[in-house]
C-alpha cells in the first residue's frame, strides 16, 4: 500500500492516510478483504505517529471501510457500508457543496461538470479491470 | 496515554533580570510524541534542562516519571535518553571508549541494540569524535541516547542544521521509539514541518510563555485561511475578531484564523468581501501567525 503524505497541506495527517486508504479502495487497488499493514508498520514506513496511524484506521472502520479483526489485523471490508442512507447523503453532500463552489467560481457549467465527472468515474473502473 | 511522564507546573526562571521561563505549566503524556516549538531564544532548552535536572526551579515544580530531577538523578537521567543542542561529546574519545564511558552510566545499555544502531548509521568503532562530520556526530549522540532503550526521549533541536538524510534518521528514530510500546518523546525544534509530521501534541513557547499546548490535530483543524477579495482597495486591513494576521495588498488579502468562523465570515459579508477561498494552513503558518499577532498585541499595549 502506497500511501504519499503532503506537507504542504494544513489537512491532519490522519485524514490524509484515511482519504488515501479510501481513494485505493474506490479504485480498486485495494480489495475487500485485503489485510492493511499494522499499525507500527505504516507509522515507521511513512514516519509518522502510531497514534496517528491508529486514529486513521478508527475512522476508516467507523465509516465501514475497514474491519478490525483482534489479534489478526485490520482488513478492507467486503464493501457494504453500514452508513444509513441519511449519513451517506450528509457526507457526499458535504463533498458536492465544496465541488459546486469550486466549479462556478471557476466559471464550469453544470454540463461540463457533469461531463468531467462521469470521466473521471471511468477511470476509476478502468483502474479496477487493469487489478483483475 | 493516561499517565503523564512530565508535569510541569508553574514553573518559572530567571536569569539575571531577563525572564526565561514564566508560570509554564506542561504535562507529557506517556506514549507520545510532544514537539516544542519557538524561536530561538523563547526558553525551550532552558525548559528542557529542567527537565533534566540540570537547573532547579525557583519557582513552581517538576516532575519526571513522578520524581524530582534535582533531587533524583539517577532515578531521572538513568530513564532518560538524551541529546543536546551542541552535541557536546568528549573530543579525545573515540566511539568505542564512548560506549564503555556512557554504558557505565546506564545499567540497561543494550550492547546488541548498540551494535545494530552502529551498522544502521554507518560508524565504526575506531572512529574519532573530532573526525566526525556534522551528521555523524548527530547519528554517535543519538546512538548513545537511544542504546539503553530510555522510556523517556528527550531531544534538544536534533535536526538543526542537518541534510535530509540525517534528518530522516532523526525523525525515523524518534518513531521507532515510540512505537515501542509505552516510550515518550519530547523534541525541541523550530522545523515545523517535521513537527507537523512526527507529534501527537505540541507546544508554543514564547518568551518564556506557553503560547498553545494542544494535541496537534486540534491546533490544525481550529486554525483556517481565507482569501478573501474586496470590492475597493483597502489601504490597510480591517479590524476583525478572530483573524490573527494577514497578507496582501489593494482587493486580495489572505488571513490567517483561529476559532469565531461564523462571526468572521458575517463580519466579512457586511464589508462586502467574497471569501475567494478557503484552505487548512500549515502549522508552520499558524506558527507564524501566532507569532505575528502577539507581537501586535505587544506593541498596542
Amino acid at each position: 500500500m502506497q500511501i504519499q503524505l503532503s506537507e504542504a497541506d494544513g489537512t491532519p495527517y490522519y485524514q490524509q492516510v484515511a482519504n488515501q486508504v479510501k481513494f485505493l479502495v474506490a479504485s480498486g487497488r485495494l480489495e475487500p478483504h485485503e489485510q492493511l499493514p499494522s499499525v507500527r508498520g505504516l507509522a515507521q514506513q511513512l514516519t509518522i505517529t502510531p497514534n496517528t496511524v491508529a486514529r486513521a484506521y478508527r475512522e476508516l472502520e467507523a465509516e465501514g471501510v475497514v474491519v478490525s479483526k483482534r489479534g489478526a489485523g485490520v482488513f478492507i471490508s467486503n464493501g457494504v457500508s453500514p452508513l444509513s442512507n441519511k449519513e451517506k447523503r450528509r457526507i457526499l453532500n458535504e463533498r458536492m457543496d465544496a465541488l459546486l463552489t469550486e466549479s462556478r467560481q471557476l466559471g464550469v457549467d453544470e454540463e461540463t461538470l457533469l461531463k468531467l465527472l462521469r470521466q473521471r468515474s471511468q477511470k476509476f473502473d478502468s483502474y479496477q479491470e487493469v487489478e483483475k | 496515554m493516561s499517565e503523564h511522564v512530565i508535569e510541569i507546573s508553574d514553573l518559572s526562571r530567571h536569569f539575571g533580570k531577563k525572564q526565561a521561563l514564566a508560570n509554564v505549566s506542561l504535562s507529557v503524556p506517556e506514549g507520545c510524541v510532544f514537539g516544542l516549538v519557538g524561536e530561538n531564544g523563547a526558553g525551550k532548552t532552558t525548559l528542557l534542562n529542567h527537565i533534566l535536572g540540570f537547573l532547579k526551579p525557583q519557582q513552581g515544580t517538576v516532575r519526571v516519571f513522578g520524581l524530582n530531577p534535582v533531587a533524583d538523578p539517577p532515578g531521572v537521567l538513568g530513564r532518560i535518553g538524551h541529546l543536546s543542542e551542541n552535541r557536546d561529546l568528549p573530543a579525545w574519545m573515540s566511539i568505542r571508549e564512548l560506549f564503555e564511558f556512557t554504558r557505565a552510566f546506564y545499567p540497561k545499555w543494550d550492547p546488541v541494540y548498540a551494535e545494530e544502531l552502529l551498522i544502521m548509521f554507518e560508524l565504526s568503532l575506531s572512529q574519532k569524535v573530532p573526525t566526525l562530520s556534522r551528521g555523524q556526530l548527530a547519528r554517535a549522540g543519538l546512538l548513545l541516547a537511544l542504546a539503553h532503550r530510555p522510556p523517556l526521549l528527550v531531544l534538544d533541536e536534533p535536526s538543526s542544521g542537518l541534510d535530509p538524510v540525517v534528518r530522516k534518521d532523526i525523525l525515523d528514530a524518534i518513531i521507532r521509539t515510540v512505537v515501542d510500546e509505552g516510550r515518550t518523546v519530547l523534541f525541541s525544534s523550530h522545523l515545523l514541518d517535521e513537527v507537523q509530521r512526527v507529534s501527537d501534541q505540541i507546544a508554543i513557547l514564547d518568551q518564556g510563555k506557553i503560547l498553545l499546548s494542544s494535541p496537534l490535530d486540534e491546533v490544525l483543524v481550529s486554525h483556517y485561511q481565507l482569501t478573501v477579495r474586496f470590492q475597493e482597495p483597502q489601504p490597510c486591513f480591517p479590524q476583525l475578531t478572530g483573524a490573527l494576521t494577514w497578507f496582501g495588498s489593494g482587493r486580495e488579502w489572505k488571513i490567517v484564523c483561529n476559532g469565531q468562523k461564523q462571526e468572521l465570515e458575517a463580519a466579512l459579508q457586511e464589508l462586502n468581501a467574497e471569501i475567494m477561498e478557503r484552505s487548512t494552513p500549515t502549522l508552520e503558518e499558524i506558527f507564524v501567525a501566532r507569532m505575528k499577532s502577539v507581537a501586535r498585541s505587544s506593541a498596542e499595549e
